[in-house]
């Protein structure tokens, strides 16, 4: 038998033994053990360290606000760290290991902290690290290397480095009604929404249902309050409308009644079922919420509280009447309220001798006399524990005289051997989630707590959560909730009958016994009062910058037991009522969520890949892919032993010379249509269109609203009331939603409808000297001469027999024709125009020589089109008509939109006969060491075969009165400097007559 | 945050994309009152309740909605198609009545 163990009693299974390890000791729990209550049931007081001072700590809590038992679990090589012991259930071959000691838990080296305590009070890091200013390591980046080793002694659990194996799932629910938690208050809820029909979610964090009935030793119908709630619970199997999700936190509450949930599916098995994801993250959109998250139990702050073996009362009473685990034998608790006296007589009758009751109260009920009398308890009114004693466990207690209203000591010290210390310091309601749902929490002075604020969302909130901690409250709470929140009217009906300990829910207002020593507020931050007082002499007054500077509450569990102790001490510091001082907003989530389960099954590349409809001949032909955007490019057609460099100046040589053919199916193709499709495009692009006859196409610039340059394209005009409109592959999804805002929004009135037609239309553009005489080989059905086909003209005919539209448009400044198709025949016709062109020397290229044609005729992309340059920035003021107003034109003229010294396009020549990078800047005077004022930025560049030199496009301060100057190149990131003169952006060709030609 | 789109149902955030305020007036297409244009293009409320705005349904029917948000609370009072009587709207819920 385990020293610990209960010879009965508990929900375990005694006949079922569990085999674990903890810090490579093996252990024995039983079924229905956690972590915690199985170490404690075999002697363990010790489980962790503490934060900054590496104080031994034992188990504060039995639940899921244990700052204290922070545990790692190992599975395999992945490591999950800071979990907290009371939530760790156990099974065969679970290994886990205590965290923040060195070389080991009993002997922690670091344990030292404690004797410099002094040193690490609240802001130590904000004082120290501020780099010395004076002596001879100022200006050293000594603090820096002290971080690594201070940051290393300090903390928590460590992650892993292992990927994690494990499978995460996500679901999306929707009910009427979300029940969470399922103490008394919940199950009633859930019973009552359910027999009215509505489709309830019933969440409950611990693997049982039942909450405080699977331990409050009460009596509910006549039977064993563990036994009520596992049959009623059990009454919900099989019910189409309930679902039950146990071991579920639900630790958001969002808009719209939107909750977020997580299901530890399988943390509990040795080996996962097939197919179950680890976590499952639950999205549940319910109709009406029941909160029903119950309270949480108070410590009490005086010296040495954080002693191994001092523990909440409620725990205890857990450990013994769920677990079957008594903490100690003999066992003293320190109140300020009645609720510790049933937690003596649980104790009492599992076992263990109650050495005293010590109670901060002078007067006391007859009813607690009575029940302390049953526990054989000595009682010490108006008294309170100044200190504790003991290493790795309690040994004994301190005790004095205690002034509740004046908060002073008198009297001797008087001491107490006892291995384990119960506290209640009172309860608060767990309101996170109503709090994460809007309003402010309410302090009631009655209760000494903050009680849940007004709905501000569709929640009824029931039981210990509402303030009412009697579980006859509870139940009648909790059914009148489900029904109202399943649109049922209250009705007389019977209720179960509750026998239970009398208690006043009202403890007296007592946070802390100041004595001294080492009192703790945050456990798992290891704040102390002291700490809290220091901040408030320091000049912080507002509990949102205590929380910063101290940090408190801002470990792991969120100061679920230490935010109301550290605010009274606050309040008391302040002089001011706790109201007053105010409380901070809780903040999803309630607990610690996987970050796998928020990623379930979308992880790795998320973006969807958009691929041409050439995109295998592509890769079967030797292309060397590129991602831009979601679009795979070819980015060169790469020969054997051939650099990126002179691939690109291959394919772009072989077009000037020959021909050359490029895959331009990714630009965005919007159909506009419509009898008002001509006025529609007059007035979203600068330039007229509803002059452009049918069967010709016009290159269009659009502007923003405010007038900056937004994207441009060429549109063709296929029919009286029937455009195909082309844009920048980076701006489809862009304009295709600024067309239709305008026609949505602003001009209803036009008859127009946009249509994206980008995925429909395979796009080749196959330009050079020779591109005319390879088209005339290969297509049937029209001529394709200047005649039939003259600049900007449109014709339609046939390539291998498939139907395809052919527009005579240049963006390499040859003489070029872009060849449309649909989309399923886009191989085919490539492929066609291949062939026709092998006797010609057509070569493919790719977006590298797309650049290098397009930069040596000065043409202007998204590099160029950046979102802050206008049109006369980028010499297309030409296209601005002054016939009619169209988007972007009242705005383009203001002041600064016309400034002489804006950046404008130039070209640029590398000077030393090397490549400058995109995004180096351009200055008059170079300045290596200390480069300054710069005059503009190279927005692209490339090897020019036409030029045989290194050539770019810049936007510069002034531009064209440039022209002609010399600049340098300034680009200290990559180490590049050197000297450049400042040209037109048009290289080459300028007066076009190639692609006119 | 569930938007409530007359042609398609209730439907995720997710679904919609934000297009501005929808307090916004354009002047006409060829005034040149700078100061209007200015307001229209620059200038927005920041209230702290109730608030015009214009959504679009872009993961779905791809229409423009005017839609009423509280800014402290998310909650959605109403949600209509910006182009006012919107027929296809209308046939919708003909058909969801019979």
């Amino acid at each position: 038998m385990s020293p610990r163990r209960t010879e009965t009693g508990g929900r375990i299974d005694r006949l079922r033994t569990i085999r674990f390890t903890f810090d490579g000791a093996s252990y024995t729990g039983h079924a229905g053990d956690t972590l915690a209550s199985a170490l404690l049931a075999s002697g363990v007081t010790l489980f962790g360290r503490s934060f900054k001072y590496h104080r031994p700590r034992g188990l504060l809590t039995a639940g899921v606000e244990e700052p204290n038992a922070l545990v790692t679990v190992l599975r395999g090589e992945v490591r999950e760290p800071n979990i907290p012991a009371t939530m760790v259930e156990i099974y065969d071959g679970l290994t886990a290991v205590s965290q923040n000691r060195f070389p080991s838990l009993a002997w922690d080296v670091s344990a030292v902290n404690q004797l410099g305590g002094k040193l690490l009070s609240a802001g130590f890091y904000y004082k120290t690290f501020m780099g010395p200013a004076i002596g001879p390591l100022k200006g050293t980046r000594f603090w820096m290397f002290c971080e690594h080793f201070i940051r290393r002694a300090a903390g928590l659990g460590r992650a892993g480095l292992a990927p994690d194996t494990a499978r995460y799932g996500r679901m999306n629910a929707f009910c009427d009604v979300l029940v969470v938690g399922s103490g008394p208050a919940g199950l009633m809820a859930a019973k009552a929404a359910a027999d009215q029909g509505a489709r309830v979610i019933l969440a409950e964090l611990e693997p049982h249902f039942g909450g405080s009935a699977n331990w409050s030793g009460e009596t509910i119908d006549g039977m064993p309050a563990a036994d009520w709630a596992a049959r009623t619970a059990g009454q919900f199997e099989g019910h189409d409308n309930v679902r039950l999700l146990p071991r579920t936190t639900v630790w958001g509450y969002y808009d719209g009644n939107t909750l977020a949930a997580l299901e530890r599916v399988t943390d509990h098995k040795e080996i996962p079922g097939r197919g179950e994801p680890r976590h499952r993250y639950w999205a549940i959109r319910a109709k009406s919420v029941v909160l029903a998250t119950g309270s949480f139990e108070r410590p009490l702050v005086f010296p040495g509280n954080d002693r191994p073996g001092v523990m909440l009362a409620h725990a205890a009473e857990r450990y013994a009447n769920e677990y079957g685990v008594l903490p100690g034998e003999r066992i003293a608790l320190f109140t300020n309220n009645d609720s510790a006296y049933r937690s003596a007589v649980a104790l009492k009758k599992a076992g263990a001798a109650i050495v005293a009751i010590i109670d901060v109260r002078p007067e006391l009920s007859s009813e607690m006399r009575k029940l302390a009398t049953k526990a054989e308890a000595e009682i010490f009114s108006g008294h309170a524990v100044v200190a504790t004693e003991g290493g790795k466990a309690l040994s004994g207690i301190k005790l004095q005289r205690f002034d509740m209203t004046s908060g002073a000591l008198s009297g001797e010290a008087r001491s107490v051997h006892a291995d384990c210390l119960l506290m209640s310091g009172g309860w608060s309601p767990t309101i996170h989630l109503a709090s994460q749902a809007g309003a402010r929490a309410v302090w009631d002075a009655a209760r000494q707590a903050f009680l849940p604020p007004k709905p501000t969302q569709r929640w009824i909130g029931a039981g210990a959560f509402t303030g009412s901690f009697s579980t006859t409250e509870a139940i009648a709470e909790g059914r009148a909730a489900g029904l109202s929140a399943a649109g049922g009217t209250n009705t007389q009906s019977t209720v179960p009958v509750v026998e239970a300990a009398p208690g006043d829910p009202d403890p007296a207002p007592v946070f802390e016994i100041k004595a001294s020593g080492k009192s703790f507020v945050d456990f798992q931050h290891d704040v102390t009062a002291e700490d809290v007082r220091l901040a408030h002499r320091e000049g912080f007054v507002s509990v949102e910058h205590l929380k910063r500077y101290t940090t408190l509450g801002m470990a792991t569990d969120q100061g679920k037991s230490s935010n109301i102790p550290g605010l009274a001490i606050m309040a008391e510091a302040l002089g001011k009522p706790i109201p007053e001082v105010g409380t901070t907003r809780f903040r999803p989530p309630f607990t610690a969520v996987s970050i796998g389960s928020l990623a379930a099954e979308r992880f790795g590349d998320l973006k969807p890949e958009r691929l041409t409809p050439m995109h295998d001949w592509h890769v079967a032909n030797g292309a060397t892919m590129y991602s831009a955007g979601l679009w795979y490019r070819p980015m060169i057609y790469g020969l054997a032993g051939e650099t990126i460099e002179q691939a690109y100046v291959r394919e772009a040589k072989a077009t000037r010379e020959s021909a050359g053919i490029v895959d331009v199916s990714t630009l965005g193709k919007i159909a506009v249509q419509g009898p008002d499709a001509a006025e529609f495009l007059d007035r979203v692009y600068t330039n007229m269109f509803s002059t452009l006859p049918v069967g010709k196409a016009r290159y269009g610039l659009m502007l923003r609203e405010d007038g900056i340059a937004f994207d441009d394209g060429t549109t063709w005009r296929l029919g009286e009331q029937d455009f195909l409109m082309t844009t920048t592959t980076a701006n489809a999804g862009k304009v295709m939603q600024h067309l239709e805002y305008f026609l949505d929004v602003i001009w209803p009135e036009l008859k127009v409808h946009v249509t994206s037609v980008t995925d429909q239309w395979a796009g080749a553009a196959i330009g050079g000297p020779k591109a005319r005489a390879i088209l005339a080989t290969c297509v049937t059905g029209t001529a394709v001469d200047n005649a039939a086909l003259p600049f900007m003209g449109i014709v339609h005919g046939k390539v291998a027999g498939v139907p395809v539209m052919i527009c005579r448009l240049s963006f390499s400044g040859e003489m070029a024709f872009e060849v449309y198709c649909g989309a399923g025949y886009g191989t085919h016709v490539w492929e066609a125009l291949i062939d026709a062109g092998k006797p010609f020397g057509l070569v493919t290229y790719g977006l590298e020589a797309l650049g290098t044609l397009r930069i040596e005729k000065g043409h202007v992309t998204g590099a160029e089109i950046d979102g802050r340059t206008t049109a006369r920035d980028l010499h297309l003021d030409w296209m601005l008509s002054k016939k009619k107003p169209f988007i972007g034109s009242a705005m383009m003229d203001r002041e600064g939109l016309i400034a002489p010294d804006r950046l404008q396009l130039v070209g640029l020549i590398s000077l030393d006969n090397r490549p400058p990078s995109g995004g180096a800047h351009v200055v008059e005077q170079l300045d290596e060491a200390n480069p300054h004022d710069s005059i503009g930025h190279i927005t692209a560049c490339c090897y020019s075969p036409a030029l045989g030199k290194y050539i770019a496009l810049a936007l510069v301060k002034g531009g064209k009165q440039r022209h002609g100057t010399r600049a340098y190149v300034s680009d200290p990131l990559r180490n590049r400097f050197g000297p450049i003169e400042i040209v037109s952006n048009h290289f080459f060709d300028p007066d076009g007559s190639r692609m006119h030609g | 945050m569930l938007i409530t789109c007359p042609y398609c149902g209730p439907r995720d955030v997710i679904e919609f994309t934000y297009q501005g305020d929808g307090n916004r007036q354009r002047p006409q297409p060829a005034s040149q009152d700078l100061d209007a244009w200015n307001a229209y293009v620059y200038e927005r409320l920041n209230p702290a309740g109730d608030h015009n705005e214009i959504w679009q349904h872009s993961g779905g029917c791809r229409a423009h909605l005017k839609v009423v948000r509280n800014t402290l609370t998310h909650e959605i009072s109403s949600a209509a198609f910006a182009r006012g009587d919107h027929k296809s709207g209308a046939r919708h819920k003909a058909e969801g009545k019979s």
